[in-house]
């Protein structure tokens, strides 16, 4: 009886303190949902569900260039920038997990040290050399700094994960008669996908939510990404309030990042619960 | 099937440490060869040489007559056991038997027919469909065999394949693993730690040592006629006892008393040059107790009495463990050994000797009991060389 009225309390204790967790997280993106649905007239009555509903914003900003040709150049610079990070980190980190090389240490301190340089010091020289080069104001113009930045990421991550992977099963695969390659696409691939999704998904994230660069490295819609876009919103008219339409583009554009996770969570679950590593 | 050779192969690693060090071995088509020795002294390496695994660094590997050393495992077709067992986690058990099939091409309905045919040998048949996370020990260990033999290779290889099984399983296991062995009649390489694997499973043994073939031949040669003293020591459970004696006047002064030397003894060690300290070995089952013996049979051999330290009754046979006064011999290939036995079975240990008495003695823990022993069973050795001063081979 003592332990039933305790673990009552306990679950109580923790449905509180998970609530709290969790509304002080939501808070922010519901308002902005709530926003987003609101008529422009009713945008600032301070309450919380809409009195009158309405799809008017996000009918709007499809109807615009401003924000369709942006929402285009965000999905295929990060989904370019994910592929190539995860595809260079994932033999990078094969070779760190597997190999011994000379030069080890020094390239897995000089990735630490990109990953900890404070990225707005770049911006200025990234600047003049992608205008000197011709890549400012392009897709490789954000995709390589993109790159760069998430490969310490993608290599740390990965190297983890490739390190879980018994040794043996490499051997025993060359001893079924795989080559190299065979050993490395079917068996340890397979093993390795939760740790390319996981590293996958942070990497696209990353990619996608970047401001800095997309700020500093565009200037027209040729490569502007969302986040820069939506700086630059304006009403229909210059004196309108665009508060609903950003509100309606902030919206649509977390939708990518939550498809992109459940996705491949699915899959990481997936993995993991087949014994992809044990066993 | 295929003949394997190893022709003073060497192995020394990129740290400069030589595992391997001029090995030479012939293995006969469809042999089984078991490798043995201490932790750490170079079966693995020796194997995954054989294997294609690690580069040899000197010598030559010959398989079938045709040089072996530069070709990748992939071309060697020798199929391999890992003492993990290594199975493909995210595939079936059938299809983790039928990966290297499916890697050399062949079809889907032959494959099906040797996945199948495999698991029928190997009692897998209701768990094709079960992945090997779900496995126990022993169906993982099948399924390991099952890779290895569904593409008849050229030769399997096994490193302590049953280490990881609990002892009755392993007992269980050791039986199939030598009836599939020569029911298949391939040649097969085996690596142990395990006494009774050696002495059970195998055509010949190889005792290796630091690196060092030490002696090859049938698990019964071993035992009768151990080259030196690391043999001695390592083959046999319980192992051989060891005490310091010299030789004086034909006879033999040791802590089990002064022994008379048989004529076959005095001709080899004569023979063998022997220098006047010796160490003499002994193993438990050449005691017996003196009250059970008739006087003709007595007289083949010496006494020593002494107290029963501690008795253990098997049921079948006795051991009784007695301690002897003089200090026990120590040289560097006894020590080693008792490093690797660990502190609980050393040969020789402390003053310790152990003996195997019948079930009918009526031998009692503190009781003074007169032990005989045959003394043409001795086997004297050589304390500076650790060579076998008795030898006959
Ligand atoms: N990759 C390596 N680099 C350097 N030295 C190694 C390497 N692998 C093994 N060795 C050394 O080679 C020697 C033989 O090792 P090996 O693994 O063949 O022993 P083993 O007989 O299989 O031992 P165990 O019974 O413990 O498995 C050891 O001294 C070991 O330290
Ligand atoms: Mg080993």
């Amino acid at each position: 009886m003592v332990m039933g009225t305790s673990t009552a309390a306990r679950k109580a204790r923790w449905a509180i303190l998970d609530i709290i967790v969790v509304v002080y997280a939501l808070v922010p993106v519901l308002w902005i949902a709530s926003l987003s649905f609101k008529t422009k007239e009713t945008l600032a009555d301070g309450n919380f569900v809409p009195r009158e509903w309405t799809l008017q914003n996000y009918a709007e900003i499809f109807a615009t260039s401003e924000f369709i040709r942006p929402l285009i150049n965000s999905i295929g610079i990060a989904s370019i920038a994910t592929l190539i990070a995860v595809v260079l980190g994932m033999m990078a980190a094969y070779a760190i997990a597997r190999l011994d090389f000379p030069g080890k240490r020094t390239l897995i301190g000089v990735s630490l040290l990109i990953a900890m340089f404070p990225q707005i010091s770049l911006v200025t020289p990234l600047f003049n050399i992608e205008h000197a080069l011709g890549l400012f104001d392009t897709w490789p113009g954000l995709i390589l700094p993109y790159i760069t930045f998430a490969l310490p990421l993608a290599i740390y991550t990965l190297s983890a994960f490739f390190r879980e992977i018994p040794w043996e099963l490499e051997k025993a695969a060359k001893m079924d008669g795989a080559t190299p390659a065979q050993a490395f696409r079917r068996v340890i691939a397979p093993l390795a996908a939760p740790g390319v999704f996981t590293t996958a998904i942070l990497v696209f994230i990353f990619a996608w939510n970047d401001f800095l660069f997309a700020i500093s490295l565009t200037s027209t819609e040729a490569s502007r990404t969302v986040p820069a876009a939506l700086a630059f919103f304006t009403g229909t008219s210059q004196f309108e309030d665009p508060t609903g339409t950003i509100s309606a583009a902030a919206v649509v554009i977390t939708i990518p990042i939550i498809v992109f996770v459940l996705f491949f969570q699915r899959r990481i679950v997936a993995g993991l619960t087949s014994g992809a590593v044990k066993g | 099937m295929a003949e394997i050779v190893l022709d003073k192969v060497t192995k020394t690693y990129p740290d400069g440490a030589r595992a391997v060090s001029d090995m030479d071995i012939q293995i006969a088509d469809g042999e089984f060869v078991i490798l043995v020795g201490p932790s750490g002294c170079g079966k693995s390496t020796a194997l995954n040489m054989i294997a294609g695994l690690e580069d040899i660094s000197d010598g030559e590997l010959r398989i079938d007559g045709v040089r072996a050393n530069e070709k990748a495992p992939k071309d060697r077709d020798i199929a391999m056991v890992f003492q993990s067992y290594a199975l493909y986690p995210h595939m079936s058990v059938r299809e983790n038997m039928a990966f290297p099939l499916r890697l050399a091409k062949m079809d889907d309905a032959s494959v099906r027919a040797k996945v199948e045919e495999a698991a029928s040998i190997l009692d897998l048949t209701q768990h094709l469909d079960r992945r090997p996370s779900n496995l126990s020990g022993g169906q993982r260990q099948r399924v390991a065999m099952g890779r290895a033999i569904v593409r008849s290779p050229k030769a399997f290889l096994m490193d302590e394949p049953l280490s990881n099984l609990d002892a009755k399983l392993r007992g269980q296991m050791r039986t199939s693993v030598s009836k599939l062995q020569k029911q298949l009649g391939t040649t097969t390489v085996y690596v142990t730690h395990d006494q009774t694997e050696a002495m059970t499973l195998g055509d010949r043994v190889v005792v290796l040592r630091g690196g060092v073939v030490q002696q090859i031949g049938s698990p019964q040669f071993l035992y009768d006629q151990p080259a030196n003293l690391f043999v001695a020591g390592f083959i046999g459970s319980p192992s051989m006892n060891f005490v310091p004696a010299s030789l004086e006047d034909g006879a033999l002064r040791s802590p089990l008393g002064t022994i008379p030397l048989g004529d076959r003894i005095r001709r080899l060690v004569e023979a063998a040059d022997a220098p006047r300290e010796v160490i003499a070995g002994i193993r438990p089952e050449h005691f017996e107790d003196a009250a059970l013996l008739e006087e003709g049979h007595r007289g083949q051999g010496a006494t020593f009495t002494a107290p029963v330290d501690v008795l253990e009754s098997m049921g079948s046979e006795k051991y009784a463990y007695f301690t002897v006064e003089a200090p026990l011999a120590s040289t560097a290939e006894l020590q080693e050994l008792a490093a690797d036995a660990g502190a609980s079975d050393v040969p020789g240990s402390g003053s310790t000797i152990v003996t195997r008495l019948s079930a009918s003695s009526a031998a009692r823990e503190g009781d003074n009991v007169e032990v005989w022993f045959d003394t043409d069973k001795l086997q004297l050795f050589d304390p500076s060389s650790g060579r076998n001063l008795t030898y006959s081979g």
